[in-house]
């Protein structure tokens, strides 16, 4: 799909960011995956004469982030965190779970483009272990059978709001806009912070 | 009285907590307005005076580090927060961030000012969607309110404040790697000297500071430093937030006084999970080498923690009872420093390998004792002699958990397998002694 002119606007603006535009290469491929789902040679293309590069150094830089994908991910993308602690409280049977559930390896898609699954590292969020995120939205405190509740409600078009995120789940490319620094005018919905992130501030308040 | 002392987190339990409202409405952005009445120099002494230390892991003092950055050289200074927070078991920046990114960007302004920075950016991690949502708003809200952009609060002092999303590497949270990737090149640590107060962001003089650290600038200038300086221990000072994880009965962020112990905060963590009892745990993240329960009276400072033989990193106190095996937490941890190594030097890139080779061996029961010592052996020869920390980090769970829990790896051996039921730690165990709620 070519680029219009309106993607070149997005492009300008996002490289008019920054003092050097090559520091725009990041946020530029976040985009690429917003139009395409993941990062095409004709991005790749794209990117490099935008910011006056080689295609190899755009490439060197693609492959080095975990999170630019170079074949389509589903449109919910599914990271189940296999970090020791999440590992332990149960994110390795989660993961064993889905995996059989959905009849897919480490980073493939079911069938019908609809969910694909990643083991992923450590999320910032080990008290809400285990943890699952969906398109980098937080499912806290998961189990087993919570995990394919949500990957099945997904597939029925119907996914449950993540536990701390926006009212409604975002597809792969939506939050990749936002990754890109596109506002989707959504910060304001969800809790300011779950449980755990408040047990402190609660029990100070109790004087303990 | 309550041991414990919010502060960063002191309003995040109101609804609105996360917009310039809810902030201010809390005082928010009156330190700013005292600051920037201020001379720059004097804005680093009150840091300086405060005693606080860095919060993303080294705790190194923050007043001293800005007080680094050359004044006059008639070069652009740069400003860059690190939330990339990615450290195994570390998990404060991003509820801050989600709850009230407002003081984090109060923060920013009154570092700028004082280093004398017109540029600033926040290098976030990119699997967080929303607290990119809440932090990329706030920053449109605070320019719109006068306190970015041009002319802030008619002091004459400018600042403009980009985010920039990262795309998944732990690496990048390594000071030189994350400037390296904001330049837009692969995040791969830099040689130091130069450090980037010198030559950082575009071989401009560069501040480098965690979120914690600087979202807690503003309370130090709005109270004085003397306040800040009187909690805390003798030499760290003040409140920080401690996140308590894994098998305690209620796990969550903890905002105390430096100093305080793991055996208070489990008591306010309702202790380990009913019918079990603590094993190991990490006092700073998984880089931080492992404590057991002779540790529970250790005082969690900086130093404290060190003379016990760890560090106290990010104060992520990863909590695991005795149905945890040793072995295959350490090999997790070691699989999670083989995928991120950046492979820039051969010591971590193969040596981190060859970990995980022995390891899961040794998991499955195969190989011998020696294999034990070819693990210490070879964290020797890895533990500074890489290029950056991420090395020393992967050793620090094999040389702690081999000090401490050699039998159980030798059982391993014994038995020929893994001796635990892996259904025991989950949450979800049915075993009458295993549900946590
Ligand atoms: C492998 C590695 C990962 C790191 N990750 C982070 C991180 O995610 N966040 C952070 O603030 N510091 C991280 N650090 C520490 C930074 O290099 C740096 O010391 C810190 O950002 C300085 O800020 P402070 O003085 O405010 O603590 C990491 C260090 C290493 C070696
Ligand atoms: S120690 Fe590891 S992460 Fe650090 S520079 Fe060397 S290879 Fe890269
Ligand atoms: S280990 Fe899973 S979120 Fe930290």
């Amino acid at each position: 799909m070519p680029f219009t002119n309106e993607d070149f606007t997005v492009i300008d603006s996002i490289i008019n960011r920054y003092p050097r535009k090559r520091s725009a290469i990041m946020p530029l491929l976040h985009f690429a995956q917003a139009r395409d789902g993941y990062v095409t040679n004709e991005s790749i293309e794209t990117i490099a004469e935008k910011l006056d590069l080689e295609t190899a150094e755009v490439i060197a830089v693609v492959s080095f982030y975990t999170q630019y994908k170079r074949e389509p991910v589903g449109e919910y993308h599914v990271g189940v965190c296999i970090n020791t602690l999440c590992a332990v409280m149960g994110g390795d049977a989660i993961y064993e779970g889905l995996k059989e559930h959905l009849g897919i390896e480490n980073n493939c898609a079911t069938k019908d483009g609809k969910v694909s699954l990643e083991r992923i590292e450590c999320n910032a969020a080990c008290d809400y272990a285990p943890v699952v995120m969906a398109n980098w939205e937080f499912y806290d405190n998961q189990t087993v059978q919570s995990a394919k509740d949500l990957v099945d409600a997904i597939r029925s078009g119907n996914p449950p709001a993540p536990t701390r995120g926006p009212d409604k789940l975002p597809t792969w490319r939506e939050n990749s806009a936002v990754l890109a620094g596109i506002s989707d005018g959504r910060a304001g919905e969800g809790v300011s912070a779950g449980e755990p992130s408040l047990l402190g501030l609660k029990l100070s308040k109790e004087g303990k | 009285m309550s041991k414990l002392t919010p502060v960063l987190s002191a309003n995040w339990d109101e609804k609105d907590s996360f917009t310039i409202a809810g902030y201010k409405r809390n005082g928010g952005y009156k330190a700013v307005e005292k600051a920037l009445a201020m001379e720059p120099d004097a804005v680093i002494q009150s840091v300086k005076d405060s005693g606080l230390r860095g919060r993303g892991g080294a705790g190194f003092p923050t007043g001293m580090k800005w007080g680094f950055i050359p004044q006059g050289d008639n070069k652009e200074h740069y400003f860059v927060v690190n939330a990339d927070e990615s450290e195994p078991g570390t998990c404060k920046d991003t509820p801050l961030m989600m709850a009230n990114p407002h003081v984090l960007i109060e923060g920013i302004i009154i570092g700028s000012y004082a280093i004398r920075a017109n540029h600033a950016f926040i290098y976030i991690r990119g699997e967080v969607a929303h607290v990119i949502r809440r932090v990329q708003q706030a920053i449109e809200d605070a320019y719109k309110a006068g306190y970015l952009g041009k002319n802030i609060l008619g002091k004459g002092f400018d600042l403009e404040l980009i985010l920039h999303v990262g795309a998944g590497a732990y690496i990048c949270g390594e000071e030189t790697a994350l400037l390296d990737s904001l330049e837009g090149f692969r995040g791969q640590p830099r040689l130091r000297p130069p450090f980037p107060a010198i030559a950082g962001l575009y071989a401009r003089p560069t501040i480098v500071n965690n979120v914690e650290t600087v979202a807690s600038v503003p309370s130090i200038i709005a109270n004085g430093p003397e306040w800040f300086a009187a909690i805390g221990t003798e030499k760290s000072k003040g409140y920080t937030l401690y996140s308590l994880s894994g098998h305690v009965n209620n796990p969550g962020q903890f905002e105390a006084p430096l100093g305080i112990t793991l055996r208070e905060l489990l008591e306010l963590a309702g202790g380990i999970r009913n019918g079990h009892k603590l094993k190991f745990w990490t006092p700073g993240g998984s880089s931080t080498p492992l404590f057991t329960d002779a540790h529970l009276d250790t005082p969690l400072d900086y130093e404290g923690v060190s003379a016990a033989g760890s560090m106290l990193g990010t104060k992520a106190l990863q909590i695991f009872d005795e149905t945890t095996c040793i072995v295959r937490a350490v090999l997790r941890w070691t699989e999670f420093y083989k995928h991120e190594s950046c492979g820039k030097c051969t010591p971590c890139r193969e040596g981190t390998w060859w970990l995980v080779q022995i390891l899961k061996d040794l998991e499955h029961g195969k190989g011998t004792a020696e294999d034990l010592d070819k693990l210490l052996d070879l964290c020797d020869n890895i533990m500074g002699r890489s290029f950056c920390a991420l090395a020393d980090g992967a050793a620090s769970p094999i040389i702690s958990s081999i000090r401490y829990f050699k039998d159980e790896y030798l059982q391993h051996l014994a038995i020929g397998g893994c001796p635990f039921d892996s259904v025991a730690s989950t949450i979800f165990a049915t075993s009458p002694a295993g549900g946590a709620k």
